[in-house]
């Protein structure tokens, strides 16, 4: 990322996370995961252990995670990869946090669909409350990206904090969720239009209007 | 309009559950093994007559694809099914909804097509960022495993086939089918060059057929209703049903499932409320994802939307990600934005494409606030011809193409800011 903000100093990485070493559970839950890929194939669980990696970082700090040196050297030397072929994958895919990032990851959308819907006022209504692009705000709480098309044009503008999508957003609603969260309250997830539900055109669905109440199987109708 | 019993999506909106036992009772998994009866040539030659074309943006004839897989694959040698779920063309946001809300077409889907083309597994390789939607896709995965739907015997027709979702991490160019396959080795998602194809040496250096969710998800209800039945949509070379996403300066963006072929201005007053202003407000529509050249109002009223209709028109169907934009865009900006999404997602081993996507989003910028010379417009068409085409990838290209059709057909608003900037009134005098 071109906003990202610099790699702390290796030393102190290694002194903070040098043991580091994958809980009881993750390690199941890697093993399940390098267990779907051929024999002698397992470097290709390589992303899924780096994401792996990243979360539990995340949980040891209270934050969203990243990924110092040791940790990417530890998931190369579980998958019996080379340390290089790993940091390769960690630098090139952008959801690898290169540097710490804060509680809330706030990824706001600034691709042409969401422009066209108004991300620069939910750009404007994060850096209203303190939130610098590239940067973590002092306390902790929020670090604000810009990132590339999420795929959620329909209900755009969008916004992803953490492993959650808000949609349909505008100034007041995102500022909305950013009080939320800082309140420690979780803001609804999805749209933020009273009454869409998903991405059929707002104010009611032009098709398939019988699958709103219930199952309905169209098979009959054939 | 479709008729809703011609739709395959039903569950499009998500307003029923995903889980196996709805998706059974709106017709998924009906006697699958039975649609397997028929045999893997008979499939191929059925998808083959309904005249799918690739939902990910090329429009290569599906059935085809899956014919120049191997016949008689060895165990050592197998061959596999790989699903691009890496949705991140801008404008794009189709296969989410089909993912979190239909997920059992999907992977009904899978194994159908695994089985025709022979594969022993289909990896289904999900853009990182859909994590809700990664966790429902491996929830009915499951599902289909404890089902006896998948594993060995899957679906009791016998054959053996396993699913795997790999989620990815965030790269555009994954989307690209060697760079994919690439990123499921578990490297930097770097294209291969071609040849070999994938079908010759894909992943692990085995026979492999990529295609995009849509395009498989929409086989299983093909089979059961026939070549005809799809065929029966759309003209001639672009049959079918499919998704539309419609984002922008409509009134209502929505994603909708429609007939190939239906004409711009319907698809908009029927299911997007018209264009934001009304039709007089229209400026520009980009008809098929950021990857291809937009289209100016006039031209884009009546454009059929398919692969032939958006050719027409100097443009492409693409993913069908309609972008509309009304008279109130910065459209040099909207483009320079797409610039800079390309310089982003450049991986890096081109040269042209990766100094190229960094060069025209810079210079893009100078075009957005006139601060350029009236011959730096041409200069960068120039850059953007030395891009296309000159790379592994079609990424050099789809960089370029944006920027050609702005050239194309805003050159005077480009000429206009320049003017304004250096503050000369040569614009008047010229008129």
């Amino acid at each position: 990322m071109a906003d990202a903000a610099h790699t702390p100093n290796e030393a102190d990485a290694r002194a903070q996370f040098g043991a580091f070493a994958f809980s009881a559970e993750n390690k199941k839950t890697a093993d399940i995961y390098i267990g779907r890929y051929p024999a002698g194939r397992q470097q290709s669980a390589v992303m899924a252990l780096l994401d792996l990696a990243q979360r539990q970082v995340g949980e040891e700090t209270q934050t969203q995670g990243w990924l110092p040196v040791p940790v990417i050297e530890y998931v190369a030397s579980y998958l019996g990869m080379p340390y290089m072929r790993a940091y390769e994958v960690a630098t090139f895919y952008t959801m690898y946090n290169l540097a710490p990032v804060g509680r809330f990851h706030v990824q706001v959308c600034g691709t042409t669909p969401c422009m066209l819907r108004g991300s620069d006022d939910i750009m404007a209504a994060c850096k209203n409350r303190g939130l610098v692009k590239g940067a973590t705000t002092p306390d902790g709480m929020f670090t604000l990206n810009e990132v590339e098309c999420m795929g959620n044009c329909a209900s755009a503008p969008m916004v992803q904090i953490n492993d959650d999508n808000y949609e349909d957003l505008d100034y007041d609603s995102m500022s909305a969720i950013l009080q939320d969260l800082s309140d420690g309250k979780q803001p609804k997830v999805g749209t933020q239009l009273p009454g869409r539900h998903t991405v059929e055109p707002y104010g009611g669905a032009t098709t398939l209007q019988a699958m709103v109440d219930k199952n309905h199987d169209y098979r009959g109708e054939y | 309009m479709l008729a809703d019993k011609d739709r395959i999506f039903t569950n499009l909106y998500g307003y029923q559950d995903f889980g196996l036992k709805a998706a059974q009772a709106r017709g998924d998994w009906d006697k699958t093994a039975n649609l397997m009866k028929a045999g893997q040539d008979a499939i191929i030659e059925e998808v083959k007559a309904s005249g799918l074309r690739g939902r990910g943006g090329a429009g290569f004839p599906t059935g085809m694809k899956w014919s120049f897989m191997p016949k008689a694959p060895t165990p050592e040698r197998p061959n596999f099914l790989v699903i691009n779920a890496d949705e991140s063309e801008p404008g794009s946001c189709k296969d989410r909804e089909i993912i979190r809300h239909d997920p059992h077409k999907l992977i009904e889907g899978a194994l159908i097509a695994g089985f025709a083309m022979r594969a022993r597994a289909a990896y289904i390789y999900i853009r990182g960022e859909y994590i809700f939607e990664a966790k429902v896709l491996e929830k009915a995965v499951a599902e289909a495993y404890a089902a006896g739907l998948l594993g060995k015997n899957a679906a009791k027709s016998g054959y053996d086939f396993d699913v795997f979702v790999h989620r990815g991490a965030g790269a555009y160019i994954c989307g690209e089918e060697t760079a994919m396959i690439e990123s499921l080795e578990g490297k930097k998602g770097q294209p291969r060059l071609k040849p070999p194809f994938p079908a010759g040496a894909g992943l692990y250096g085995c026979p492999t057929t990529v295609n995009n969710v849509e395009s498989i998800a929409v086989v299983p209800t093909i089979l059961r209703r026939g070549a005809a039945w799809f065929k029966s949509f759309g003209r001639e070379n672009n049959h079918g049903t499919k998704l539309f996403q419609i984002s922008g300066h409509v009134e209502k963006p929505c994603v909708v499932e429609e007939e190939m072929g239906i004409p711009f201005r319907e698809l908009i007053e029927k299911h997007c409320g018209g264009i934001r202003g009304g039709w007089d407000n229209l400026l520009a529509v980009i008809p098929g994802g950021s990857s291809v050249p937009l289209v100016p109002a006039a031209m884009m009223m009546d454009v059929p939307m398919d692969f032939d209709g958006c050719k027409a028109v100097g443009s492409g169907l693409g993913t069908a990600a309609v972008i509309v934009m009304d008279k109130s865009t910065d459209i040099v900006r909207a483009i320079s934005r797409l610039s800079y999404f390309y310089k982003h997602e450049s991986c890096g081993q081109c040269t042209p494409c990766r100094e190229g996507t960094g060069w025209m989003w810079r210079v893009m910028e100078k075009m957005r606030t006139g601060n350029a010379d009236i011959g730096d417009i041409d200069t960068l068409y120039d850059v953007t011809k030395q891009v296309e085409g000159h790379t592994i990838c079609a990424l050099g290209d789809a960089a370029a193409w944006p920027i050609q059709g702005l050239i194309k057909h805003f050159r005077p608003e480009m000429e206009r800011r320049i003017h304004e900037a250096k503050g000369d009134d040569m614009l008047e005098a010229a008129e």
